[in-house]
């Protein structure tokens, strides 16, 4: 970091805690330095910010706003784990449930699931008020090592920028346009594309659901020692609080 | 892809040698840029009816970008299509007016007519038929694009006869007019749509002297024009209202090299025409008031953004731009003023209601998905390629150009305090004369209603879906920004008109017109969308209205821009100013079970997969 930067840093507040930040950073980025978790879902360490899926809306100086995109204003008050915010954000994370169809049971990212573990921080316990949308979605099993099971997917585009910045590859891409927006891949289907499973899109940190499967590596963790079994997503950024 | 490129023609949109060189030429003629790729998908739609897969692989080669990418703008737009289109494609506009002027009865004749439903080709490749959302004609509904021919105030006997003549061979222009080809493009537009101007006011209707706002400018200062305009109080008038005058400021303070000035020519608010009629009958106004901007924010380029649905004035418009380069107008040096260069191309859109917001109309005429973009930064200090860019409304650019002429005092003084100057109203639904008052803010709804006949109406949409609907009880309230806010649309509902059929439609609107981005507006809308139908059907209980009003409240607040924030405005407006519409469609739910509910078609799928009955619910199960 240059002294330039030290210089321009100042602080504001999220939930009453005071925060550090540097010019130019967001909220996001000047939380998650503090220990203090921001749930969200498309935002992913890394990776360019999006600002898609919403479940990181925050108050900012009484506006709603998403905090991975909203750069850090010196004196701010930010609302983050209100009732009120957490009400919305349990909204937003049922909707992705319902748009897709989630049987997390059978599923084999469950407990390493971000959607399913951001529903329990979120206490999503609730008998639902939603509609399930039901959508029949295509699974694309044509790659040697990958599979896609698009059932899963919640737009988050995560593999898309993790494969167009970092593997510089652009296997995948959104198609479509509202509730038919959908990721697809580059090609017919995913064998014609250049994807292999030693891609940063393809690792299991990018996706956060169970839509990109690693083939024959299934189920080598057992379910109760995964990821989320062990504590609630977030959790490894909140211990970084002095 | 077919062989032939003088013809419209041919089946299979596979990429032969001479298809993919053709395609080449197209993406060399836009020079390969990625950033005109909505330019390239139109001509290859329209040469080709499609855009096939094999297209997509010549274009992403030519342009440097990956198949997925040129798929996603080709997915994006409602105009483009990946599977091919009849030759005569013929739109028939769906909006709410539409169907209540016998939408329905005009789309079985040309079913009738062309032996196939709305929504299909014929087999032949002949016809397309399919419904549109608003194409801004709501004055004279019901109306139909039939390429870039738009026929309008469509009877069930005009449509056949339409059918007949095109299904004989006859080219779409030719329901025109025979010597379609021998007007003018004014005449051509004239012939095609009516003006209907009711009343024209002191600054954009009436007489208007040529480019004497422009000759103002070049003789003052950069600062002097963004000044003479803030001083006007001038607010956009394609909606948000936000200071015109302000948004310049910003754009000239920004020190980059390059500056852009874009016209937003999208008024896809359901129930707007206005930009159409400027668009007609004041062209040169408006590239006076965008050149006026490119001199005031020293911007060299800028483009005229024009929604797919009035492709029928891009020959007008292309004319008015050359004319005003032969003129010394545009170009270099204009009106002899040395270093002040500006230019303006028109960008066509496609079929893409979003692109009216500011961001996603940037995003467009990129070469993208008409998708917002994230603020900030805002389009004043990074628009265009990253460069600051203005963005105003048609009606917004003329009032700019009659200021400059004027001068800031003149326009200050008409209208209320806080909406200063006049204002174009698109008036359509159940009143005597539709069409377009351009009167000072400040008028009531009552006072607007007796101008254009339409004293019966029982509820009035100000500013189309995304604004406010009222009842009786509200006429007195005034057309300004601070009481009923309007881009111009108003529409008028008689007593006989199901308040519930106009909500739904307008929510099915949103969804078909969501780019789905967010979360928020992707899916909440869909959901609100079937709480309004199982309302119509009866099947609501007490406690959706709360649903309703929290679903919406989310919504508004998490979505990502000006579209999902006033989405579910249809809902929430009429639950505030008809509550009895919902109320009377509830009941308690029985024995504890949702009326929502069907076992039967519950267990349907499971049914079929176990191929055998329900023992519990099939009470022929023995059979």
């Amino acid at each position: 970091m240059t002294d330039n930067r030290r210089d321009s840093s100042f602080t504001f507040t999220i939930d009453g805690v005071e925060i550090k930040a540097y010019a130019g950073q967001t909220i996001m980025e000047a939380a998650d330095a503090a220990g203090v978790y921001i749930p969200r879902l498309c935002d992913h360490q890394g990776l360019r910010h999006q600002g898609s899926c919403r479940v990181c809306t925050v108050k900012a100086g009484g506006r709603s706003v998403s905090a991975c995109t909203q750069p850090a204003a010196p004196g701010q008050g930010v609302e983050n784990e209100t009732p009120h915010l957490t009400k919305m954000r349990r909204d937003l994370v049922e909707m992705l449930f319902h748009e897709g169809n989630h049987l997390c049971p059978i599923c084999e990212a469950s407990g390493n699931c971000e959607l399913q573990a951001m529903a329990y921080r979120l206490d999503m316990t609730d008998a639902t008020k939603f509609p399930y949308l039901e959508p029949c979605r295509p699974l694309d099993a044509s790659h040697p090592d990958i599979a896609l099971d698009t059932n899963r997917c919640i737009s988050c585009g995560r593999c898309i920028r993790a494969s167009q910045d970092v593997d510089g590859k652009g296997v995948f891409g959104y198609v479509g346009r509202g509730i038919h927006r959908r990721v697809a891949v580059n090609g017919d289907k995913l064998a014609d594309t250049n994807a292999e499973v030693t891609d940063h899109a393809i690792s299991r940190e990018v996706c956060p659901v169970g839509c990109i499967i690693r083939k024959r590596v299934g189920f080598v963790t057992p379910i109760g020692e995964r990821e989320f079994d062990k504590g609630l997503i977030g959790h490894e950024i909140e211990e970084r609080r002095t | 892809m077919i062989e032939n490129s003088n013809q419209i023609g041919s089946d299979s949109p596979v990429v032969s040698s001479r298809g993919a060189e053709d395609i080449a030429a197209i993406c060399n003629k836009y020079g390969n840029d990625k950033h005109r790729m909505l330019d390239i998908l139109i001509e290859v739609q329209d040469r080709w009816r499609c855009i096939s897969p094999a297209s997509m692989d010549v274009i992403a080669s030519q342009t440097d970008l990956t198949r997925i990418e040129v798929e996603g703008v080709a997915s994006f737009y409602s105009f483009l299509s990946l599977t091919p289109k009849g030759r005569v494609t013929i739109r028939l506009c769906d909006d709410i007016v539409d169907r209540f002027c016998g939408l329905e009865e005009v789309a079985t004749a040309f079913e009738e007519v062309l032996g196939i439903k709305m929504g299909q080709t014929s087999n032949d490749g002949a016809f397309s038929l399919e419904y549109t959302p608003c194409i801004g004609m709501c004055d004279q509904a019901p109306a139909a694009m039939v390429n870039d021919i738009v026929l309008t105030r469509l009877t069930p006997d005009k449509a056949r006869a339409a059918a007949h003549d095109l299904k004989s061979g006859q080219r779409p222009e030719s329901l025109i007019s025979d010597r379609f080809g021998s007007f003018s493009a004014h005449q051509q537009a004239l012939r095609m749509v009516d003006n209907n101007i009711r009343h024209a006011g002191e600054v954009l209707l009436g007489p208007v002297p040529n480019d004497a706002g422009l000759a103002n400018a070049v003789g003052i200062t950069p600062t002097q024009i963004v000044n003479t305009v803030e001083d006007s109080q001038l607010r956009g008038c394609g909606g948000a209202g936000f200071t015109a005058g302000r948004k310049w400021r910003f754009a000239a303070s920004d020190p980059a090299e390059k500056h852009f000035v874009l016209c937003n020519a999208d008024e896809g608010e359901p129930g707007t025409f206005k930009d159409r009629v400027l668009l007609t009958e004041r062209p040169h106004l408006l590239i006076e008031g965008m050149t006026i901007c490119a001199r005031a924010i020293g911007a060299q380029q800028g483009i005229l953004y024009l929604r797919g649905e009035y492709v029928y004035l891009r020959d007008l418009l292309e004319q008015v731009l050359d004319d005003r380069r032969r003129r010394g107008l545009l170009g270099t040096d204009i009106m002899g003023v040395k270093r002040f260069n500006f230019d303006i191309r028109i960008q066509m859109g496609a079929g893409a209601y979003v692109c009216g917001e500011e961001g996603a109309l940037i995003s467009s005429c990129e070469g993208l998905p008409g998708e917002p973009k994230t603020r900030p930064p805002f389009p004043v200090n990074r628009g265009y390629l990253g460069y600051p860019t203005v963005v105003n409304n048609v009606e917004t650019f003329c009032h700019a150009a009659r200021i400059l002429d004027r001068g800031a005092d003149w326009f200050r003084a008409m209208g209320a305090e806080g909406s200063h100057g006049t204002k174009l109203f698109s008036v359509c639904g159940d009143c005597l004369n539709p069409g377009i008052y351009e009167l000072p803010y400040g008028h009531t709804v009552w006072e607007l209603l007796e101008m254009v006949s339409g004293q019966d109406a029982a509820a009035v949409q100000v500013g189309g879906p995304s604004g406010t609907m009222i009842a009786r009880d509200s006429f007195h309230r005034r057309l300004t920004f601070d009481d009923l806010a309007t881009g111009g649309a108003i529409i008028v509902f008689n007593g006989q008109r199901n308040i519930l059929e106009i909500v739904e439609y307008y929510m099915s609107f949103f969804v078909h017109e969501s780019c789905g981005y967010c979360t928020p507006c992707r899916v909440g809308n869909v959901f609100l969308q079937k709480a309004i139908q199982k309302f119509r059907q009866g099947l609501a209980n007490p406690e959706d209205i709360e649903y309703l009003k929290d679903l919406s409240g989310t919504i508004i607040e998490t979505s990502r821009c000006g579209l999902g924030m006033t989405s579910p405005n249809p809902i929430l407006s009429t639950l505030q100013n008809f509550p009895l519409v919902y109320s009377t469609m509830t009941k308690p739910s029985k024995n504890r079970i949702r009326d929502t509910f069907d076992i039967q078609s519950a267990i349907d799928g499971a049914r079929k997969i176990a191929k055998r009955r329900s023992h519990i619910f099939d009470r022929d199960f023995t059979q």
